[in-house]
């Protein structure tokens, strides 16, 4: 079983998770992610690895509450156990050396975007870092980021912290700025979407990773899958990074809605057994 | 083989019961029926068999009707190579537990062949009563799923003798039906053998595929810890070439390494709208409802329900999942068939059994397009029927379309069960490993051995999508093949 050995919250409904996983650990690599099934009773979940340490045999992961198992996830507490951890999964970032890489993260998706500005930055890039989110306490791991940033520029849609505005108002200002050779963007699809039309604008190469509703995670279900560049690949083998100038986002917001019903269901009934 | 055929063969018990009743008497005997639930009933459960079993006195009478035949043409249609008039001749005598320890000899999953083999095709179409009487074949599959729910209900299990431990360690990849029967040859023969699976549970597409009503979990599970108490050590979620690459497992001391990692990906068609909301891969489906639970409410997972449910395809998958539909509350749960029903690949009893269950059968057509409503939910699909042609290289006749004949029906959840292809992952990790161009992992067909030495394959990973007891019948030649490989080493 898999440990969790220390619990920290960014935020009310953002927390990180530090769970101890040594294959893991040993064997990840920036873009990785795993599957997590808390219990007999559980559903199967991915998400990113934002960190590992193979010292001490641990990976981090960051989940936000949104439905039932992120949120019994988020309720977890140091000691306790995560009856199922599998990975890593799918493929990992192409990192390289190419010059000026602008790294665009939106609410969570600062954690999966973390060990690829790492990556990028020890490749020997320069990396220009825009951390969006609604607000001030949605922004995490800003001090992680700044260590392996050029430079970083914080957006908020309330202007609680930094600046106001949308990542791309960001992420604008830079390439007008100066010459990017690459971009990357992680974060809800709606924000890929406009990060991926802005650059595209520009001609700069970007890559998105996707958050695709996921059962096994090893390719053998389809639940997963994207158009790109009009044909259907599997996020969770071929990706979860794709050319972003190729991604049907549309699709893809379609497609995340997909159990929309079942999953508000599920958590009423989950709200009665917790208040019961 | 042959010698050890003759000699049991003319074992006294033996000798004496084939004495007790005429060859002639034992010809008149009917052929038993499988008692089952009534299909109102059983449409009601997901998780309840069909197939109830035979009791002792039926199973007693059925296997009088075998005649104990000097050549033994049945067991050349097992592809694991059952004793079969021994269990059976033991079933007539009242020694059950003795039957249910006569499949263990050959076969690690006896309650689980009995129930999901097509005999029709195996032991029972070689049987001496096909060939030569032309009558019903005695029903082995239902005598070996009898000895091994006996066996199994007695509580009494008997755990196969193995050899002393040899101290090399060997990996099965993939814990499906052809790594469980790898296994337990090779734990038989002393090796050390751990079996890597992805998933959180073992079983392969026992687990997550064949529903509850054709293969209940705790028979599996039984055979499982029969292979257990034999010494055969499991690791859950580990993905060989992910979790730990095979370098890292031949430094902890691997020698040899079994793939079979299955056929688990499933296709598509590729027409327009495929990828709206309801539409899904039949192992999708399955998966949450067998693997996940996901039409109990007290489990986490959600599954799709519908109203009007299509399934594409015509094999047992599409059958599994037709007949999951209906069971989770579809008005019209109907096949859609490009052929006619003749050539439809599922078992013939499947397809019997989902008729009485009011399954719709649409043959002769094919979905073309699929529209959906403002949501992106899948509403209705474009269908073009279909008349047979000229056959085709597989023999069966080809489906040509009928132009101008499209139509319209509603569906709200469509499950396409079209067929898979093999699990990429581990040739993925293995550049030097060959493969063929659909992707399939290239052995010689007597050893197993691929084109690196100490690597072996069986099951769908070589054969594209196939059956359970061929995949068995792999995982017997991997370990005789293996044990050859590693004793000449």
């Amino acid at each position: 079983m898999n440990q969790i050995i220390k619990v920290e919250s960014f935020s009310e409904n953002v927390v990180q998770l530090v769970v101890h996983a040594p294959r893991i650990a040993r064997s990840r690599k920036p873009g990785h992610f795993i599957i997590l099934r808390i219990d007999e009773k559980g559903e199967r979940i991915p998400l990113t690895i934002a960190a590992a340490d193979e010292k001490a045999g641990t990976i981090t992961l960051v989940a936000q509450k949104v439905g039932v198992t992120s949120k019994r996830l988020c309720e977890m507490k140091a000691g306790d156990q995560i009856l199922d951890l599998v990975g890593p999964l799918g493929k990992a970032t192409h990192i390289h050396k190419v010059g000026t890489v602008l790294a665009c993260g939106g609410g969570v998706g600062v954690a999966p975007l973390l060990p690829i500005v790492e990556g990028f930055k020890k490749a020997g890039n320069r990396v220009i870092t825009i951390l969006a989110a609604r607000s001030k306490d949605l922004i995490i791991l800003e001090d992680e980021i700044r260590k392996w940033s050029d430079e970083v520029i914080v957006m908020t849609d309330d202007g609680s912290h930094g600046r106001k505005g949308l990542v791309t108002a960001g992420a604008e200002e830079i390439i007008k700025r100066e010459k990017v050779d690459e971009c990357v963007a992680i974060g809800p699809a709606i924000m890929m979407k406009f990060t991926s039309l802005l650059t595209l604008k520009y001609g700069i190469p970007t890559q998105a990773s996707l958050n695709a509703i996921m059962v096994d995670g090893t390719g053998m279900c389809g639940a997963c899958r994207v158009s790109v560049g009009g044909q259907t690949m599997f996020t969770c083998v071929d990706g979860p990074e794709f050319d972003a100038s190729k991604i049907d986002f549309d699709e893809l917001m379609l497609r995340l809605g997909g159990y929309k019903a079942e999953e508000k269901e599920a958590f009423e009934r989950f709200m009665q057994t917790v208040t019961v | 083989m042959q010698e050890y055929l003759k000699q049991e063969r003319e074992q006294a018990w033996r000798v004496e019961l084939r004495g007790k009743i005429k060859n002639k008497d034992r010809g008149l005997i009917e052929r038993v029926k499988m008692p089952e639930m009534k299909a109102m009933k059983r449409v009601c459960f997901q998780n309840k068999e069909v197939n109830l079993g035979l009791d002792a006195k039926s199973a007693v009478r059925e296997s009088q009707r075998c005649m104990d035949c000097v050549n033994p043409t049945c067991i050349e249609g097992c592809p694991v190579s059952i004793n079969i008039p021994k269990f059976i001749k033991n079933i007539e005598r009242g020694e059950f537990a003795d039957a249910a320890k006569t499949l263990k000899e050959t076969s690690a999953l006896p309650a689980v062949c009995g129930r999901v083999c097509p005999q029709e095709k195996q032991c029972e179409a070689n049987c001496f009563y096909t060939l030569k009487l032309k009558k019903d074949p005695v029903a082995i599959g239902y005598l070996e799923r009898f000895a091994a729910d006996y066996e199994r209900e007695s509580g009494q299990i008997a755990v196969p003798e193995v050899a002393p431990k040899n101290g090399i360690k060997v990996a099965a990849i993939g814990s499906g039906p052809a790594s469980l029967s790898f296994a337990g040859d090779m734990i038989k023969l002393g090796y050390e053998v751990t079996v890597f699976e992805a998933l959180h549970e073992i079983g392969g597409v026992l687990k997550y595929g064949i529903p509850e009503f054709r293969l209940p979990n705790k028979v599996v599970d039984v055979e499982l810890q029969n292979l257990e108490q034999m010494g055969v050590r499991f690791e859950r979620n580990f993905i060989v070439g992910r979790t730990a690459s095979f370098d890292d497992l031949k430094d902890e001391g691997y020698q040899a390494f079994f793939v079979a990692s299955g056929a688990g990906l499933p296709r598509f068609m590729n027409i327009p709208g495929e990828n709206y909301n309801g539409i899904l891969s039949s192992n999708e489906y399955l998966t949450r409802v067998n693997l996940m639970n996901a039409s109990d409410d007290r489990f986490d997972t959600p599954v799709l329900r519908g109203k009007n449910v299509a399934v594409i395809g015509g094999g047992n998958t599409a059958m599994d999942s037709v007949r999951t539909a209906k069971r989770l509350g579809a008005e019209r749960a109907m096949i859609v068939y490009r052929r006619s029903r003749e050539e439809m690949p599922a078992r013939v009893e499947e397809v019997h059994h989902a008729e009485e269950e009011g399954i719709e059968f649409i043959n002769l057509a094919n979905p073309i397009a699929y529209d959906a409503d403002d949501k992106g939910r899948v509403k209705s699909m474009t269908l073009q029927r279909m008349e047979l042609g000229a056959p085709d290289a597989s023999g069966r006749r080809r489906p040509v379309v009928i132009e101008g004949s499209e139509y319209e029906i509603p569906v709200d959840v469509v499950i396409v069960a079209i067929g898979v292809s093999p699990n990429p992952l581990v040739p993925s990790e293995l550049p030097e490993l060959k493969v063929s161009r659909w992707g399939t992992i290239e052995v010689d067909a007597e050893s197993m051995q691929s084109s690196m030495p100490e690597l072996f394959a069986g099951g769908d990973i070589v054969r594209g999508g196939a059956t359970v007891i061929l995949a068995m019948g792999d995982g017997r030649r991997a370990a005789a093949g293996m044990h050859n490989y590693l004793q000449g080493k």
